[in-house]
């Protein structure tokens, strides 16, 4: 099968300083700097040979980029100066615009569904509405069992005055303004990708 | 010394996981006379994980807003922050504004929105960069305010990632930073070697991928004993709030019994300088720091 690059084009295009990819040198130091190294199916290394080959499935129907801790210990270690961090971090961010990444892959669900809703809603994180959505985003069953598995946890939080019992915070002043910054981003961004 | 501009970021808000590390802040601050003016109206920073949901400029238009308010607030003062992602974030945007081709335009233009503007020129500094610099507070002065040395306390200085990388307190090196650790001999403690000083702790994926965080956690405590630790120290919101609250949990997974306490830089110093148990915020602690009390 001939290579297709159209992908790596659009990698190096519209990704989020996805052009740095064609720097690297294969080297793996950031294959083996991931804390959760083991349960990468495609080290950054891997990924982005496999951007470069033009396997779009592979990289981004893989949960490898979801597996990123952002610990940064690639960025500081690379000899070729690749951001790693920001070019994995893209290609996630890739694989969701595409609605490529996988709907049950618990990280994409967690920063996707739960977190970036959380923020964005009021401005702030609201850590106790965060905890709950998470526990609850199966259903009430699932939801009620993982809360009691964190029981002693949350306790331990709430009699330290480290967790707002009350799951309800409200909007920063400057929401209006926020939220218009926000779309306003957005509409950029997507711009941006439409460009490649 | 002049008042600084503050964002204490989520963590760190009243009832917030992170309230031990801003009440003894708030308590150091006010100890070694540093001033710190909470950014009014600011807004999350989206961490590390803001970029699923935010991709590029929509989640540095988050930090860009935080910016402009501190600018239009309290002008050309530096923005300072606790929280090591808060702080990465902060440095990450500024950096980006400068080097990337089109970012500071598009940024602005977002900005504009809500009526502001940013040109990405103010400076930033960890709250951890004013103390060990002399030019703002330094060791000598860390060390002078000691009223009640924490002689004979073995300690861990767990720096972990994002105060550490990619950016670095000023001077220090990425695989043995040694600023935490020179922090708590200034207190009188001892700092035991650490292997694990700069590991990772799983960050945000301690929520989505508990299982395989803890088995860095458990990676983390485990050395810590081994090198006789009887507390860990740390300077990140993060790092504290998970190697801390999963211990039970990896006990449960890994059939381990630590019950090590895991405190802020900042609960030490307020401690060591006579500030007491309630000022050092060490009475919101999960796991109890008893080895400490006779400091109180
Ligand atoms: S460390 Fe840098 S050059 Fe080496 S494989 Fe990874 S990205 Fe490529
Ligand atoms: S920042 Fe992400 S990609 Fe880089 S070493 Fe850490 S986990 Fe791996």
């Amino acid at each position: 099968m001939a290579y297709d690059l159209s992908f790596a084009k659009e990698v190096y295009k519209t990704s989020e300083v996805g052009y740095w990819i064609k720097m690297c040198m294969q080297c793996g130091v950031c294959a083996g700097s991931c804390p959760l190294g083991p349960h990468w199916e495609h080290s950054p290394r891997q990924l982005f040979q496999l951007v470069r080959a033009g396997k779009m499935e592979e990289v981004l129907k893989s949960d490898s980029m979801w597996m990123c801790t952002s610990c940064y210990n690639c960025i500081v270690r690379c000899p070729r100066g690749l951001p790693i961090t920001h070019i994995v971090h893209g290609l996630a961010r890739l694989a969701v615009e595409k609605g490529m990444a996988d709907p049950k892959q618990p990280t994409r669900r967690f920063a996707v569904e739960v977190f970036w809703d959380n923020i964005t809603s009021t401005g702030r994180v609201g850590e106790a509405g965060l905890t709950m959505k998470l526990y609850f985003i199966d259903g009430i069953g699932p939801g009620i069992q993982r809360g009691l598995e964190m029981k002693n946890q949350a306790l331990g939080m709430l009699k330290t005055k480290r967790l707002n019992p009350i799951p309800f915070r409200s909007k920063i002043k400057g929401f209006a303004g926020f939220k218009a910054m926000l779309d306003k981003a957005f509409e950029l961004e997507a711009k941006k990708e439409s460009n490649a | 010394m002049k008042e600084f501009a503050f964002y204490p970021g989520c963590s760190s808000e009243k009832n917030a996981s992170a309230s031990n590390m801003e009440n003894s802040v708030h308590h150091m601050c006010e100890m070694l006379g540093v001033k710190l003016k909470e950014i009014d109206d600011w807004n999350c920073c989206s961490a590390s994980i803001g970029y699923a949901g935010g991709g590029h400029l929509p989640r540095l238009a988050l930090t860009a807003r935080n910016f402009a308010l501190s600018k239009q607030q309290m002008g050309d003062s530096p923005v300072v922050a606790s929280c090591a992602a808060c702080w990465l974030a902060l440095r990450e945007t500024n950096e980006r504004m400068h080097e990337e081709p089109g970012v500071k335009e598009n940024l602005n233009t977002a900005l504009k929105e809500a009526g502001l503007s940013y040109d990405g020129k103010l400076e930033v500094k960890h709250l951890v960069e004013l103390l060990v610099d002399d030019a703002y507070v330094g060791f000598d002065a860390l060390k002078a305010k000691v009223t009640k040395p924490l002689t004979g306390v073995k300690m861990a200085g767990y720096v972990g990632c994002q105060t550490n990388r990619p950016f670095g307190i000023a001077g220090d090196n990425y695989e043995n930073p040694e600023y935490l650790d020179r922090m708590i001999e200034a207190c009188g403690a001892t700092a035991v070697p650490f292997p694990k000083k700069v590991a990772c702790c799983g960050g945000a994926l301690a929520f989505s991928e508990n299982e395989k965080s803890c088995d860095l956690i458990k990676d983390i405590l485990q050395s810590a004993v081994d090198n006789g630790a009887e507390v860990i120290v740390t300077p990140c919101p993060v790092c504290q709030l998970n190697v801390e609250v999963y211990q039970e949990k990896v006990n449960k997974l890994f059939g381990t019994n630590f019950a090590i306490p895991v405190v802020y830089y900042s609960q030490l110093f307020v401690l060591a300088w006579g500030g007491g148990w309630k000022k050092a915020a060490l009475d919101q602690q999960v796991v109890p720091a008893d080895v400490l009390k006779k400091f109180a």
